[in-house]
């Protein structure tokens, strides 16, 4: 390759634990999270004022995804024959490998050599930079954000900003050792150095990448939404353009997503729209003297379709990626978005990776929550996030020989020891005589238990029988209330 | 099996036995908040665009293009890209011949390809067309079309936009109704509601991130 870089993917070593003990450790890390969270959670509220309008939307929000999730098969033909009528090739894959394989084949027919990239998390998802970099073909991220952590070799942070954990003077000293140039902590200049890099890219670039955020099966549009305007030029400047989704994003018809835009700018950075709204559909029409010669939409299903078939985790689709739930989780606030190693961080990440790498390879993502229940009470299209992150826990202590199937990797925390004590302890509590005969030892013999109780006595003191049982003081307390009458 | 089998044999699969929930779609929610009164419209938007950096001039259909030349006089703009079989075209195009020693005017009548670099390089404005906008949100309507192509409103570093007083609607449902997008939309079609920017660096809002680093909206009072 000759001027690109290879970029590696941050290779993600140990587990979550290690890397959250890491990340709690960095006043730097928690800073700058703390920081932006506080900033983007008092900007939606002021965009949401109105609790009432605030609640009828985001219930129209829920039901609009409902209703799209319950047709969707018969949605996702429509936006195919619509998009296809428009011009647009669509293409279908299964898995990421299928997905990386279609983009590779359209940039080959091409014989591209430089793609540019505006922001898609399903592109992340793809870890497409990776693998065409891997193939000579430099694939370079025109998002401010993004290109920040291409340029320092690492994995975004938040879905919305994914250079979110760097701060001013982190971001002036890549750009002057990467770049070389004069070192600044000037925001506005650091931006205009971005600018000049990435314009020459845009003039330059074969390919334009994509993401979609709504699909509208009604027109076959294509709807973008963005603030830099690299988005428009990715899908516009290029002679191709290809976009990838994931199958959840069809939405029925154009009105819809009024609302959901509306939901998705207010809830993501507290603004009643972004700069650009880019409706696109289709290529450039003969008559028309610029936009792409070929639009290309890559719909990907990536275990989503794991999620579709149970009622309960279906919900999970509903997600439009606005980060509202990250912005006010207590735990991502604090460990950061790297904690996380995979592509999608906080709630919305721990309830869909799963569906997407398996719950083996993520055994610490439903867990990872306190359950405080902040993102789902944020959440625009109402995902009941703690409700299914309690079920993933469900999933992922499920007997390896369970008949029941949900999901890929399930069970990977079962353990026969701890099933075993809470078969007891159900057995315990569900039987009087057991419970009464438990009762006698535990308040008599409570002297015997111990101070060390793994990870609880860490932080709290160790639990501790009562000399006496509230059943006993109960019976007491009624016997003399039965003398005094 | 295809991909695309595959996938839906899925879906269908784990829908087995369901009807599809039904369209309560509500109007009210989404246009009563957002509807205002004649003299609203103007101030609303202004408001909106405003905060977020767009210039905004109120003139009327026979003065703006000399408000035009003095705003590209005052930022010593060298030249302006218009599109000159457009109705604004015309009338940039005559007020410039009548005074002469305006900034050039170019204008875009042949394909991208031909012009790429110095439309990237050599192009410090532009003046479009709107279809109106909206006031609930502060964002202009465009829908690129050959005399106005998609990134005659993008790459140029300044972009002026002309605005109807009487097209600016209330709410983006009642513009999808009136124009009846969902009967047929262009190929692109656009928001766009103020300069480019980013807050990507510590949430430091910096304008000018890709696209126009000023969005320049002229609004003609009287029309």
């Amino acid at each position: 390759m000759s001027t690109s870089v290879i970029i590696p993917t941050v290779a993600v070593e140990e587990d979550f634990r290690t890397r959250a003990h890491k990340a709690l450790g960095d006043q730097q890390l928690r800073n700058n999270f703390r920081t932006a969270m506080d900033s983007l959670m008092t900007k939606r509220a002021a965009a949401f004022s109105d609790a009432h309008e605030r609640e009828h939307l985001r219930a129209l929000g829920n039901s609009i995804k409902a209703r799209a999730l319950s047709k969707l098969p018969d949605l996702l033909e429509q936006l195919e024959q619509n998009l296809t009528r428009n011009g647009v090739t669509v293409h279908w894959a299964e898995t990421v490998d299928e997905a990386n394989g279609i983009v590779l084949s359209i940039i080959r027919a091409h014989e591209a050599r430089q793609v540019i990239k505006g922001k898609s998390m399903v592109s992340e998802e793809m870890e497409m930079n990776h693998f065409l970099e891997a193939r000579d073909i430099e694939c370079l991220e025109s998002d401010m954000g993004e290109y920040i952590v291409q340029l320092d070799h690492e994995k975004p942070s938040h879905i919305i900003m994914p250079a979110i954990h760097k701060n001013a003077g982190q971001v002036a000293s890549l750009f002057h050792d990467k770049l070389g140039v004069e070192y600044t902590k000037d925001v506005d200049q650091l931006i205009q150095i971005g600018r000049r890099v990435l314009r020459q890219k845009f003039f330059e670039a074969d390919i334009g990448v994509s993401g979609v955020n709504f699909a509208v099966a009604e027109t076959g549009t294509l709807l973008l939404v963005e603030n830099e305007g690299n988005g428009r030029m990715t899908t516009t400047v290029p002679p191709v353009h290809i976009a990838v989704t994931g199958i959840e994003k069809v939405v029925e018809n154009l009105r819809d997503v009024v609302p959901l835009l509306s939901l998705l700018t207010r809830s993501a950075l507290g603004i009643p729209i972004t700069t650009y709204v880019n409706m696109i559909s289709g290529p450039r029409k003969d008559h028309e003297l610029d936009g792409p010669q070929e639009v290309h939409l890559v719909l990907l299903d990536n275990g989503r379709s794991q999620a579709f078939a149970d009622s309960e985790l279906r919900q999970t689709l509903n997600c439009i990626r606005c980060g509202a739930c990250m912005n006010h989780c207590p735990v991502y606030t604090r460990v950061g978005g790297h904690t996380y190693g995979e592509g999608y961080p906080g709630p919305i990440g721990k309830i869909i990776t799963p569906h997407m790498v398996g719950l083996a390879k993520v055994p610490d993502h439903p867990s990872a929550s306190s359950l405080c229940g902040a993102c789902g009470e944020v959440c625009p299209v109402k995902i009941p996030i703690p409700a299914i992150l309690r079920r993933l826990r469900e999933e992922n202590v499920k007997a390896p020989d369970s008949p029941h199937q949900v999901m890929r990797g399930q069970g990977s925390k079962y353990s026969r020891k701890e099933r075993f004590i809470w078969n007891a302890w159900a057995k315990l509590n569900s039987s009087p005589t057991l419970y009464r005969l438990f009762a006698f030892f535990a308040t008599r013999l409570r002297a015997l238990t111990p101070s060390n109780v793994g990870p609880w006595t860490q932080n709290h003191s160790a639990p501790k029988p009562a000399a006496r049982s509230l059943h006993d003081m109960a019976r007491e307390h009624l016997a003399k209330q039965g003398e005094r009458r | 099996m295809s991909a695309k089998q595959n996938i839906l044999g899925k879906l269908r699969k784990s829908l087995t036995g369901t009807t599809p929930i039904a369209d309560d779609f509500d109007v009210d929610l989404v246009t009563q908040p957002y509807t205002y009164s004649a003299e609203q419209r103007i101030p609303q938007l202004r408001k909106l665009m405003e905060a977020v950096h767009t210039e905004i001039h109120l003139t009327s259909g026979a003065e703006w293009p000399m408000l035009l030349a003095q705003l590209l006089r005052d930022r010593q703009l060298p030249s302006l890209l218009i599109a000159p079989t457009t109705p604004h075209g015309q009338r940039i195009a005559q007020h410039w011949a009548n005074n002469p020693g305006l900034p050039a005017l170019k204008s875009y009548d042949r394909p991208m390809e031909e012009w790429k670099a110095e439309l990237f390089n050599d192009t410090p404005a532009s003046l479009t067309g709107t279809l109106g906008a909206i006031a609930a949100t502060g964002s202009l309507i465009i829908w690129p079309t050959r005399e106005e192509p998609r990134l005659m409103s993008l790459v140029p570093p300044v972009h002026f936009a002309l605005l109807k007083a009487s097209e600016i609607r209330d709410n983006f449902y009642q513009v999808q109704q009136e124009f009846e997008w969902a009967q047929g939309m262009p190929t692109n079609a656009l928001l766009v509601s103020g300069p480019s920017k980013t807050a990507d660096i510590e949430q430091v809002l910096a304008y000018g991130a890709h696209g126009p680093k000023d969005l320049v909206v002229l609004i003609l009072e009287d029309q």
